[in-house]
């Protein structure tokens, strides 16, 4: 569904991506974990067209980005980072000004926004100016707007980027309502959370190169499934364990505050890059 | 088809929500230019047997038609570098002729409507003028051209304050320059030879000869066709230039 071979993409002197491969099949929800600044969503700029490839090649559903652009873009739907409504219009024009960009009948056009705009829960708002919405209802215009012609695959840029935790959530649970009626999803983020409540499978990346892929639990499980962090003279420390007994007794034995939790996707990363996501 | 369209339609949507503000912002300058320039020396000032209203009036269509064709460069890079709605156009499947003809149209459609507030304006002065084809022509060749080189420089420039800068570069010096506030050729040869490399001064010969009822030079109309060909080729090859 998706493939890329040794992307490749420069900035001046700075190496944004530094040879990506990896391959999402479809229906599956891929996400993208790395700092700010790891080559995330340059990575998706180039797969939407948005900023051009510097080597490499990437296909979606089996057609070239670069030399089968146009059916390539129509293959996928965008949610970027940034809000990039048109604020002066309303949700109706908005929607329907991407459905003639798709090249939709007029018909469709109409039964797809009707369609959508329950789905996101805006049905009520379809008259509303952009302007007018809060930042959360704006963030599922958007997701029903890259889903208005019906893409394969949908690209998600920070989707809950500054959103408070409750909306957060119900993003999550269109997202994931998205990929259960057969969307391939493809995700960046910097929340961990994110990666593990979404994501099949996540791919680390950091400096412009994946440090590894694989399903969230296995990623983690590396290290073992619990951790005990622990403030000393030389700052915080944390030991990894595969049992919670294993854990316990070690705890048992310390003499300064410790903290017993669940091992999470951020000590799968500091473990392989020696950062932290955030 | 539809690609064109959809960019064209946003365009105009765009322009009915501010439809008020534009038409005011439309019509300022031209009566600003009308009482100053017309009114308070119309009587004072005559070239070639018009008064200098009759000889003013088709200049301001001629800077009109260029000014507000050449505002469509701001909106889009409104677009591409505040609201980020450019990327909506980039993400999409359309053409690059798609993209650049709906700009131009929408860019077109704005200075005709701007032409239209002028002559209404120009209407309780008195003058009567000729608006018969030929005067349409130059007006849409004119208003081709600029929108053409609008879009052009819109996918050219990497700020908004490098726009602006072009702006003052480019239209301010051709819009007092061109023949529109007084006959160019009252000047030294060597500027006339200057100011005929400006497609304006042509756009002002044409919409001038034609509304004052003398024969038009068709070469005015060519220089305008081949100007407007070459930027709209131009603003064709730079929108991949608009993809970092």
């Amino acid at each position: 569904m998706i493939r890329i071979e040794n992307l490749q993409k420069s900035y001046a002197a700075t190496k944004a991506l530094d040879g990506i491969d990896l391959s999402v099949a479809a229906g599956e929800l891929f996400a993208f974990l790395g700092p700010n600044g790891a080559g995330k969503t340059t990575t998706i700029r180039i797969l939407t067209g948005l900023t051009r490839l510097g080597s490499g090649r990437a296909l979606l559903n089996g057609h070239d980005i670069e030399s089968d652009g146009i059916a390539a873009k129509r293959q996928c739907g965008l949610v970027p980072q940034h809000i990039n409504l048109d604020s002066e219009l309303t949700v109706l024009e908005n929607l329907d000004i991407h459905g003639r960009l798709f090249g939709m009948e007029p018909a469709r056009r109409r039964q797809k926004i009707e369609e959508l705009l329950a789905y996101v829960e805006l049905a009520d708002r379809t008259r509303s100016l952009v302007k007018q919405l809060s930042g959360g209802l704006k963030r599922r215009l958007m997701i029903a707007r890259a889903l208005m012609h019906e893409p394969r695959i949908l690209f998600l840029d920070e989707p809950t980027v500054g959103l408070d935790a409750a909306i957060r959530r119900r993003i999550w649970a269109l997202v994931k309502r998205v990929q259960q009626d057969g969307t391939t999803i493809f995700l960046t983020t910097h929340y961990i959370e994110e990666a593990e409540f979404l994501a099949g499978r996540v791919a680390f990346i950091d400096q412009g190169r994946i440090v590894a892929i694989d399903q969230p639990h296995n990623l983690m499980a590396r290290l073992g499934h619990w951790a005990i962090d622990q403030v000393n003279g030389e700052g915080m420390q944390t030991r990894y364990f595969p049992t919670r007994e294993e854990a316990t007794r070690f705890s048992a034995g310390q003499d300064c505050g410790f903290t017993l939790r669940r091992v999470n996707l951020e000590d799968a990363f500091l473990a392989l890059t020696g950062k932290k996501v955030l | 088809m539809q690609g064109f369209i959809a960019v064209y339609l946003r365009e105009l949507l765009i322009l009915k929500y501010r439809f008020k503000r534009q038409l005011a912002g439309m019509a300022i300058s031209p009566l600003l230019y009308l009482i100053t320039f017309g009114y308070a020396m119309g009587d004072v000032i005559r070239f070639g047997g018009h008064s200098y209203l009759e000889f003013l009036i088709p200049g301001l269509v001629a800077m009109g038609s260029m000014t507000q064709a050449f505002a469509i460069a701001t909106d889009i890079n409104v677009a591409r570098f505040y609201w980020n709605i450019f990327e909506e156009f980039q993400a999409a499947p359309i053409s690059n002729l798609s993209y650049v003809a709906g700009e131009v149209l929408a860019g077109m459609t704005r200075a005709l409507l701007a032409i239209v507030v002028i002559l209404l304006l120009s209407l309780p002065f008195g003058v009567v003028l000729h608006y018969g084809p030929m005067f349409w022509l130059a007006v849409l060749l004119n208003c081709f051209v600029f929108a053409s080189l609008a879009v052009a420089l819109a996918m050219l420039v990497k700020s908004h304050a490098d726009q602006s800068l072009l702006t003052n570069f480019i239209i301010t010096p051709m819009a007092f320059l061109g023949g529109t506030f007084f006959p160019v050729e009252k000047l030294p040869e060597w500027a006339q030879t200057l100011l005929s490399f400006l497609p304006l001064t042509h756009a002002s010969h044409a919409i001038r000869a034609s509304s004052l009822g003398q024969p038009v030079q068709l070469v005015d109309y060519l220089v305008l066709v081949v100007a407007g060909a070459v930027f709209f080729w131009l603003a064709l090859h730079s929108v991949n230039r608009a993809r970092d």
